[in-house]
């Protein structure tokens, strides 16, 4: 039977198919995550699924919701995608499941499921595993053609699953800091950055192997604006809030902070930019609204990044953000139609 | 080339204008009857002026405007009156309201015409005429013509003719435009004499080149000056008043004012077209270009007369069999019919035949996941996500403060929706929450106030009473000094002993009244009743004492 009431035409367009473009904008990245750094990616990101999907199941029941409409929406696959990209490939598997589980339940679905999580899933994911379970966080695999030792799709899923190594194998010769980390460690050992950036970690613009990943998502990112999936605003603002921050401290203190471009490529910024903040639910409604969440984050990524403890700052910074996201939108309502008189004399009268 | 401005938002749902807009309008055979209602128009209902059984001819007035803001109804042929009564009429509440029901004669043998030069009439004739000539806002908004054609301070400079035709599907100004552009642009020199206006603006969208080069060449063979026509970019709802006035002349209609404030009064080209018939060719509105579309065999525009039922009409279009039912209006704001028995009216633009192929039903709505598609496509920059959010928790307020009432239901936002939440309905049923209340609250303090008027009346009148009495004992005791003493050293006991006094004198009266209502079949009796009677009760007494005797024995 067709609809009762006007608009009786609808754009051919739904939720589920939304969220699926976003995660094509991701392969991509995830490509070349595999060509630098094994295929071990693609196993967190399957178990990181396979969680996500019975979680959101086992929710949608003990919530009495229907299970098919929303299972299929792709809303959890994609928490699921983003999570499992922001954790060491290399983690075990529980961490990978304990993260997915407490991302969907929780923050998801303890909230009123979708469209009602004031917190971004995916970072609540990240933040409660890096909080919980630090060291297993920092198992970041050397990228391709930098170490010694490359394991096979077998040596990995045997770390995964079974924590084993192949036999004189160690953790370390496979594994080392991220090219942030290895940054601040670094300049505290008062190395110069003409010298950190000379190490064979560091490409062109940042990391080895993280960069072309990093302009990877960048290329997804353009993707999604293209087709109006998100808008410019956030990452723009994000973006350009974090060179702002790097330039200046860059031009005031060259030796000691790194350049903008340098923050950009490294760690989660681009899927920050483009996948993580743009989340609809967890961020600003309105055109400003959007402007200042994304300046804000790009701020404070920034400085937990350079002078917090951790090693990269989006997850709190996006959470952080999410905080202020219905003061943003209170505070930042367009001017409506006919309203917009500056006096405010004619649009108010009423 | 005009500078042109930009609303914000809009969306570019499928045209779908093709199917008909390839042929001419054509005629309709007459119906086998006319259901026409007497309130096709904003404001007071027709008053009906035949009555059943008499003959009328086409074009005679059936309903005369009632108070200020009305319209006359004419009779769409000649025919005989059949009934006046209640029916189904094409509204959205399916409510019947008061139709009159025209069986056609088939002569349309017409009242007499008469041609006017309109530059010889006042202006005041002119408004007269259009009333009495039932000419009202084709558009869709049905706005009685004579009510804005008044230019009270000569402020109107622009007068904008709104041909834009945003709606998907229909075409019947477009087929207007293409075949009957002389008489539009004649129309519209007779409102811009009457709003004291200098320049006319047609703004069309550019989907129709055919009816802009219609339109620009009546404008060169009638030598018409300070008229342009301007094709404006195809953008829903780029037709809405508003956005139009915005699009050609960049005016922000402020919210709660007129756009005649600012300058500038908006006609729809088919009410042009309809004034020029009236006022030139003494034809009072009786018929309109309908579009005839969707899941019909052959869609297309149709000249109809005013009451012709819908099924009829669908059926000289080749209805076909898996129709689920009509639209009338456009599919963006339109609305279902209640009824295929219902008669078309001044309303009615466009009918679209609905199947489940053309019309898929949306699925099944999911949570806004905050996306704000539907703020990007709102034309009137408001926030549907959040009058979303405060209507559904039924937070009205909240949603008066982010601008509910600006909201111009256009659907857009509906439209793209990924959650396919029907936001449209949500804000109806908030806006008519809200008048509601209004309403409720209105009537409590009027009830209030009537109650606590009465509890005032009940205590002055105990008052004015008791003053009343207070002066009449003044008075008797004024008239009457001679009293006993006691009475008069005791100015206490006094009111207690009237009081007493009354008492008595109205225990007498009602003994009086009692006795006087004595049952009155025992007066004026015969000798031979008053035996019976007395028979009667002789027999009684015997019965009662038999009766004592049996029950209580006799004490010894």
């Amino acid at each position: 039977m067709a609809a009762f009431f006007s608009p009786f035409i609808s754009k051919p367009d739904n939720v589920a198919q939304i969220m699926l473009r976003v995660m094509l904008a991701l392969i991509p990245g995830i490509a070349l995550y595999v060509w630098y750094f094994g295929p071990a990616i693609l196993v967190s990101i399957a178990l990181a699924s396979i969680t996500a999907l019975a979680t959101e199941t086992a929710m949608l029941k003990l919530r009495n919701r229907p299970v098919a409409p929303f299972i299929k929406d792709n809303t959890a696959l994609l928490t699921a995608w983003l999570l499992a990209l922001s954790i060491p490939p290399l983690a075990p598997w529980w961490l990978v499941v304990v993260g997915t589980a407490f991302a969907i339940s929780v923050s998801k679905h303890l909230y009123g499921g979708l469209g009602n999580n004031p917190f971004n899933p995916a970072m609540i994911g990240y933040a409660v595993l890096i909080i919980s379970f630090p060291v297993q966080m920092t198992h970041w695999l050397t990228p391709h053609g930098l170490g010694s030792i490359e394991l096979t799709l077998l040596d990995q899923l045997n770390y995964i699953f079974a924590g084993t190594l192949p036999p004189g194998v160690t953790l370390d010769a496979i594994t080392m800091a991220t090219p942030l980390d290895t940054l601040k460690t670094q300049l505290h050992l008062d190395r110069s950055m003409q010298q950190i950036m000379d190490m064979p970690i560091y490409g062109r613009l940042a990391g080895q192997g993280s960069e072309a990943i990093a302009l990877a998502y960048l290329a997804g990112g353009f993707y999604l604006i293209a087709n109006r999936i998100i808008t410019w605003h956030i990452p723009v603002f994000y973006l350009g809030s974090i060179f702002v921050t790097a330039g200046i401290f860059h031009l005031v203190d060259p030796a000691h902070y790194a350049t903008p471009m340098f923050h950009w490529f490294s760690g989660a910024a681009m899927i920050g930019a483009f996948f993580i903040l743009t989340d609809p639910v967890t961020s600003p409604t309105t055109p400003l609204g959007k402007l200042v969440f994304a300046a804000g984050a790009g701020f404070l990524t920034y400085i937990i990044r350079v002078f917090g403890g951790f090693p990269d700052g989006i997850a709190f910074a996006t959470l952080l953000m999410n905080i202020c996201v219905p003061l943003i939108d209170a505070y930042t309502q367009p001017k409506v139609f006919g309203r917009k008189d500056p006096s405010g004399k004619i649009g108010d009268s009423r | 080339m005009r500078k042109l401005f930009k609303f914000h938002g809009g969306v570019h749902p499928p045209t779908n204008k093709t199917q008909s807009n390839d042929k001419p309008i054509a005629p309709v055979a007459l119906p086998s009857k006319l259901v026409i209602p007497l309130h096709q128009h904003v404001g007071n209902c027709a008053k009906p002026a035949v009555e059943v059984g008499q003959h009328v001819f086409k074009g005679q007035i059936i309903g005369t405007p009632e108070g200020r803001l009305s319209s006359a109804v004419h009779a769409s042929t000649s025919g005989t009156i059949a009934a006046i009564d209640m029916q189904q009429v094409a509204h959205p509440s399916g409510l019947p309201d008061l139709c009159i029901t025209l069986i056609p004669d088939l002569k349309d043998e017409w009242i007499p015409r008469e041609q006017r030069d309109w530059r010889a009439m006042s202006h005041t004739e002119l408004r007269h005429l259009l009333r009495d000539a039932g000419v009202v806002g084709l558009g869709g908004a049905v706005f009685p013509s004579d009510m804005k054609l008044y230019s009270s301070q000569h402020k109107i400079t622009t007068l904008v003719l709104n041909a834009a035709e945003c709606e998907p599907w229909i075409t019947c100004d477009d087929l207007l435009m293409r075949e009957r552009a002389a008489d539009i642009l004649q129309g519209a020199e007779v409102m811009r004499e009457l709003l004291y206006a200098n320049e006319i603006l047609i703004g069309i969208e550019d989907n129709k080149p055919e009816a802009i080069a219609a339109m620009r060449a009546a404008v060169v063979a009638g030598k018409h000056e300070r008229i342009e026509v301007v094709a404006v970019p195809t953008l829903y709802p780029g037709g809405g008043a508003k956005q139009l006035i915005r699009v050609l002349t960049g005016i922000e209609v402020a919210a709660g004012v007129r756009s005649t404030d600012m300058g500038v009064q908006c006609f729809n080209v088919g009410t042009a077209y309809g004034a020029w018939r009236a006022i030139a060719h003494g034809e009072p509105l009786l018929s309109r270009i309908v579009t005839v579309t969707g899941n019909v065999g052959k869609p297309q525009n149709f000249e109809v007369p005013f009451g012709m039922p819908i099924d009829e009409l669908v059926a000289q279009a080749g209805l076909l069999p898996d129709t689920t039912g009509y639209i009338m209006g456009g599919p963006m704001m339109g609305f279902r019919l209640p009824s295929t028995q219902v008669g078309v009216i001044k309303a009615t633009n466009c009918i679209i035949a609905m199947s489940d192929a053309l019309f898929p039903p949306a699925p099944p709505a999911l949570p806004c996941i905050r996306c704000t598609r539907c703020a990007e496509a709102c034309p009137a920059d408001l926030q549907p996500q959040e009058l979303y959010w405060f209507s559904k928790a039924k937070n009205f307020g909240k949603a008066q403060e982010y601008h509910l009432f600006d909201c111009i239901e256009c659907g857009a936002c509906s439209y793209v929706c990924p959650s396919h939440i029907p936001l449209v309905q949500y804000f109806q049923f908030a806006k008519s929450e809200i008048h509601m209340r209004e309403h409720d609250k209105q009537a409590a303090d009027r009830a209030r106030e009537r109650h606590d008027y009465r509890e005032y009346r009940i205590e002055r009148e105990k008052q004015e009473k008791a003053e009343r009495l207070a002066a009449k004992e003044k008075a008797a005791l004024a008239a009457k000094p001679v009293e006993p003493p006691v009475v008069a050293t005791n100015p206490d006991a006094a009111p207690e002993n009237t009081a007493q006094m009354k008492i008595q004198a109205a225990i007498d009266h009602a003994r009086e009244q009692a006795a006087a209502v004595k049952p009155k079949n025992t007066e004026n009796l015969s000798a031979e009743q008053l035996a019976e009677i007395a028979e009667i009760e002789a027999r009684r007494a015997r019965i009662r004492e038999i009766a004592k005797s049996d029950v209580e024995p006799p004490k010894e």
